[in-house]
């Protein structure tokens, strides 16, 4: 009854909050609303027992987006050139579209429930075989490493896309003592948080993305605090570092395809320590990408 | 009966951090300016999370897990004071907005 109760509660705020973040007074509501709406949504990720998802939205969805989102507000023109988007014929046209696609999706997941999935057992039977004792980091890195590794590709698009928008100064006001005090003892320990959840992905839920989105919420709040120099994108051994998770996966999967069994099929044994490897070289590629999408800054900044 | 004494001494402690969220976020919707929404909030962060750990202090299994509750607990104390005085200092930086 009381799991009910606060299972219930907890939708009913989700359903609320993601109503608030779209019709919000105005955009900065709704960016914060959005931000609560994450954290919620993680909540609701830990109560269904998808530990990894919960982590992976707490520190993307909610962390991350929330400061990228903040940014781009700080960088409109001004409340009153916003267009105002809230129109009843838009919203008429959006149900028109929504309510058919819904009605459908459930006819389709309607008889999903009552099947009885075979995948987690065989995914346990064959655990062993993997380099890993997490189930979920096994489906991750080994069986559906291809999805990972497109994944990683997605992240550097993402990457170049917000680069063609061109430099832009990051215009930092002086930062205040108490600020860097704080930033100096939280980033090692970010550091620290986030080795943890590498290393402990391979026996329980945790892994690259969270560990690389830590690193980056640690390298972001050293860079507000003014404690590292400019991130340029030009700096090379940046570059590298975004390029470098990719193109370990990718010499992975030529290694394994040009001397192994195909592609992506690990060799038996060395499959943990080609996990452990790819998992540690992304979630620097990882931090360094989302990092520069919150914090870089463009070569020909003058001041 | 120490039983029923600790038992009871933590849910004094539970509902005490509660009543300290509680009047938290009422002082956060009602209260007229920024300075005085921020005093309410740090305090249900502060002092309503610490009376809430001390409560599940008192039921954990281990010290390990009482460990982890107040090493929690402080980093959420020096982040809360941190953001408070940031928005503080904003807030006394920009005209009032409301």
């Amino acid at each position: 009854m009381t799991e009910w109760l606060f299972d219930g509660v907890l939708g009913l705020l989700l359903l609320g909050l993601a109503f608030g973040a779209l019709h919000g007074r105005n955009l900065y509501t709704s960016v914060l609303l959005f931000i609560a709406f994450g954290l919620a949504l993680a909540l609701v990720w830990a109560r269904l027992g998808a530990a990894d998802l919960a982590l992976a939205e707490a520190a993307i969805g909610a962390g991350l987006t929330g400061v990228l989102l903040f940014t781009a507000l700080a960088r409109q023109p001004g409340p009153a050139d916003l267009p105002d988007a809230t129109r009843t014929r838009l919203r008429l046209g959006a149900a028109a579209v929504v309510l058919p696609m819904l009605i459908l999706l459930v006819q389709g997941l309607a008889p999903l429930s009552e099947i009885e999935p075979r995948m987690p057992a065989l995914i346990t039977r064959h655990l062993d075989e993997t380099g890993v004792s997490h189930p979920v980091t096994a489906v991750l890195l080994n069986y559906r490493a291809w999805d990972t590794l497109l994944e990683l590709a997605v992240l550097l698009l993402a990457l170049l896309g917000a680069r063609q928008l061109g430099p832009r100064p990051l215009d930092l006001a002086e930062p205040w003592p108490l600020l860097r005090a704080w930033a100096r003892v939280l980033a090692p320990l970010l550091v620290l948080a986030a080795g943890y959840i590498l290393w402990r992905g391979a026996s329980a839920p945790g892994g690259a993305f969270q560990a690389g989105a830590l690193l980056a919420s640690g390298v972001v709040l050293l860079r507000l605090s003014g404690l590292v120099p400019r991130l340029r994108w030009s700096f090379a051994p940046l570059r590298l570092l975004v390029l470098g998770g990719l193109l370990v996966f990718i010499g992975v999967a030529l290694m394994t395809a040009w001397l192994g069994e195909g592609w992506l099929t690990y060799p038996r044994g060395a499959a943990k320590l080609l996990i452990v490897l790819i998992e540690s070289v992304a979630t620097l590629s990882i931090a360094a990408s989302l990092s520069l999408l919150v914090v870089g800054e463009g070569e020909d900044v003058s001041s | 009966m120490t039983e029923l004494l600790l038992d009871g001494l933590s849910w004094l402690l539970l509902i005490g951090g509660l009543l300290f969220f509680v009047a938290g976020s009422i002082g956060l919707l009602r209260f007229p300016d920024t300075v005085s929404r921020l005093h309410a909030l740090t305090k249900a962060d502060t002092l309503g999370l610490g009376l809430v750990i001390a409560g599940l202090s008192l039921r954990a299994d281990s010290l390990w897990e009482v460990g982890q509750m107040v090493l929690i607990w402080l980093l959420l104390l020096a982040s809360s004071a941190t953001a408070c005085q940031l928005l503080a200092r904003q807030a006394g930086e920009e005209p009032r907005d409301d």
